[in-house]
């Protein structure tokens, strides 16, 4: 390919423009970072040694009761709706799971019919000893030191979907396409939507908590899903604990979860 | 040496067209797969490993195999496997490609695969599985490519190699452990989480490899001038039967451990590969197909008799490979996702694309395979085919 006089310049010139306004662009934004001050940690945002999340079925007057706390997370944080073509690929934060299916091993043919068909919400327990973490081969899914909340960094996952083999609680699903089509409702710009390849789950809205506000499902629960510091006394969810008989999934993996169920207690006797 | 692979004849090409076809097509499948995501498997969010990652796994113990040639004959001075060591070393060059192929068509986020080693995570096994087989990989490529280089001149091959080849008889066993480790250590997965997994898969492979490499030995007597010889096959075929034997063992003190505690969390997916569970049996012909193969296969092999007899012993080897196959490459990964741990139960099945990528990773090994036994047995009908060390 050969070109003449002409051509030369005309490339070297736009090249030449493109530089400037690139360097122009890049002074800018430079400018803006520079202003902005240092990344500082919202004041307001709720600090905790270990968040934990307590699960009282009986405070939940009906299915839809239910059904408005998986709304609101997988509204909050866009999981895109069941595809039709593959539902054994769908993706899901918060569900719910009959006891036999919730606590397998611990199902009994004479549990009381009312428990029996109890919708348990089911979501990651955000283990104290995460089987997920510790096979990862790239940390892309860490416990945060700070609080016990096991996280995920999207943009490091590969994909391998060793966690999902690792974690007993079936909590982790993993994008089998591009999510973004199947968000029917209102997208939440504050929140990120996934690419395909990747893996998600609860994340206890960390990204709430650093604004000082509950989890989505907590905020909707009516006070059926007590959240805060295990390891705060005066905690709601400690309160919960110590007011009635709870049980965790799965307790004999040695993984301590950090979601507990209230069955029975006081106000259902 | 390479220019050796260039010469062949019609068969040859043909063989190697066929190849290429298979590529063409897999690599076809794995774009569409590339840009529309894993969802065109019959994957799921219950079975999240599945053809795969089995074929990985079947794979690393054909890789680990090459062992079994190796070590009688730099370790116990056996001549017989003089000549047919590096067909041992040049099986597991392809094998350990294949298996790393596998892994890479397996990733959601295949461009992010150095993440691996820009994040070295130091807990989680396949951080070691991928240091394991990258290794395992260059110490066969050095060890064949120099002994046979050697072979060639009609020199012994240098001093530097033999630590190198001791290196080798020890890693091999450590590749397979460590993939069998992958599954063995998850809590919540009671199908795998066995003391004896590392056992079964090392005795499954040693039982595996050895078959393969008895019916390539007899392929290439018949293709070429070369002559692996009578001696090294039936050797071999000694080496399946006794882990054909122990593998089955291992299997049947599963089945001893499961049902004999009668615990369920043991027994569901025993009973979901070979009876079916809740009405969900899509599995089932396929582990009685494979039994049927395990006790045809053990039934010959046992009786010296039958085993002289080459083609009696390459059906046997066939058998065994087949089994160990359908077990390894195909129900032991999926049985341990069913039932799912909310005890529920999603079946599955590869889709067509997905068969075909994983049908394109078999074809370029065994484009490698080919390329890299051309050479070898090149060599050896030049040199008169006894390796020296």
């Amino acid at each position: 390919m050969s070109i003449n006089r002409r051509e030369f310049f005309k490339i070297a010139g736009f090249a030449a423009a493109l530089g400037l306004g690139g360097a122009t662009v890049a002074a800018a934004v430079k400018k803006e970072v520079e202003s902005s001050g240092p990344y500082l940690l919202d004041p307001k945002g709720l600090k905790a040694k270990r968040w934990a999340m307590a699960v009282d079925m009986a405070k939940f007057q009906s299915d839809a009761d239910i059904q408005k706390c998986i709304d609101a997370c997988h509204q909050t944080h866009n999981v895109p709706e069941v595809d039709p073509a593959n539902p054994a690929q769908e993706i899901k934060w918060l569900w719910t799971e009959t006891y036999e299916h919730a606590f397998p091993g611990n199902e009994d043919e004479f549990i009381a019919p009312h428990y029996k068909h109890l919708p348990f919400l089911v979501l990651c327990n955000h283990c104290e000893n995460p089987p997920c973490v510790r096979v990862c081969p790239t940390k892309a899914t860490f416990k945060r030191e700070s609080d016990g909340i096991v996280m995920m960094d999207m943009h490091r996952c590969i994909g391998c979907r060793f966690c999902m083999a690792a974690c007993p609680y079936g909590a982790r699903s993993f994008n089998f396409r591009d999510p973004r089509p199947f968000i029917k409702k209102e997208l939440n710009r504050e929140f990120p939507t996934r690419t395909k390849g990747v893996v998600e789950k609860c994340t206890f809205c960390y990204e709430r908590l650093a604004k000082g506000v509950m989890p989505a499902c907590v905020e909707v629960s009516n006070g059926a899903l007590a959240f805060g510091d295990i390891d705060d006394p005066g905690s709601d969810v400690r309160k919960v604990l110590d007011n009635n008989f709870t049980i965790r999934r799965k307790p004999e993996l040695g993984t301590h979860p950090s979601v507990y169920y209230v069955i029975g207690g006081k106000e259902h006797a | 040496m390479l220019e050796k692979a260039l010469k062949g004849g019609r068969t040859y090409w043909t063989w190697v067209a066929a190849l290429l076809a298979v590529i063409g097509i897999g690599i076809a499948c794995y774009i569409y797969q590339f840009f529309v995501g894993l969802g065109i498997t019959g994957m799921s969010r219950d079975v999240s490993w599945g053809f795969y990652i089995a074929q990985f796994t079947f794979l690393v113990g054909v890789a680990a195999s090459g062992v079994m040639v190796v070590l009688p004959f730099y370790l116990h001075d056996y001549k017989a496997f003089g000549k047919i060591t590096i067909l041992g070393e040049f099986l597991a060059i392809p094998a350990v490609l294949m298996c790393m192929l596998f892994i890479f068509v397996d990733m959601g986020q295949p461009l992010r695969v150095l993440n691996v080693l820009l994040h070295p995570t130091f807990n989680s096994v396949m951080f070691y599985d991928m240091c394991v087989l990258a290794g395992y990989l260059v110490l066969n490529i050095l060890v064949g490519w120099t002994s046979l280089g050697a072979e060639r001149k009609g020199i012994a091959p240098p001093k530097w190699v033999r630590p190198f080849v001791i290196l080798s008889i020890v890693w091999a066993p450590s590749i397979h452990t460590v993939t069998a480790f992958l599954y063995a250590g998850l809590p919540g997965r009671h199908f795998w989480l066995s003391a004896i997994m590392a056992a079964r898969f090392l005795s499954s492979a040693f039982a595996a490899g050895p078959a393969l490499l008895i019916i390539l030995a007899l392929i290439v007597r018949r293709y070429s001038t070369f002559d692996p010889g009578k001696e090294a096959i039936q050797t071999l075929g000694k080496i399946v039967t006794y882990f054909m034997l122990t593998s089955c063992f291992f299997l049947g003190l599963e089945f001893f451990t499961a049902f004999y505690s009668g615990i369920p969390g043991h027994m569901q997916s025993f009973i979901y590969l070979y009876k079916g569970l809740e009405g969900h049996h899509q599995l089932v012909p396929l582990m009685w197909f494979s039994t049927i193969l395990a006790v045809v296969a053990i039934g010959i092999l046992v009786f010296p008799f039958l085993r002289r007899n080459e083609m009696i012993l390459a059906f046997a080897a066939a058998c065994v490979f087949i089994s160990l196959w359908i077990d390894k490459g195909f129900g032991l990964i999926v049985g341990g996702f069913v039932p799912n741990p909310f005890e529920g139960i999603t079946e599955y099945w590869p889709t067509t694309p997905e068969f075909l990528i994983a049908a394109g990773v078999w074809a370029i090994g065994f484009l490698v395979l080919t390329i890299l036994y051309k050479i070898a047995i090149s060599v050896k009908e030049e040199s008169g085919g006894e390796a020296i060390h």
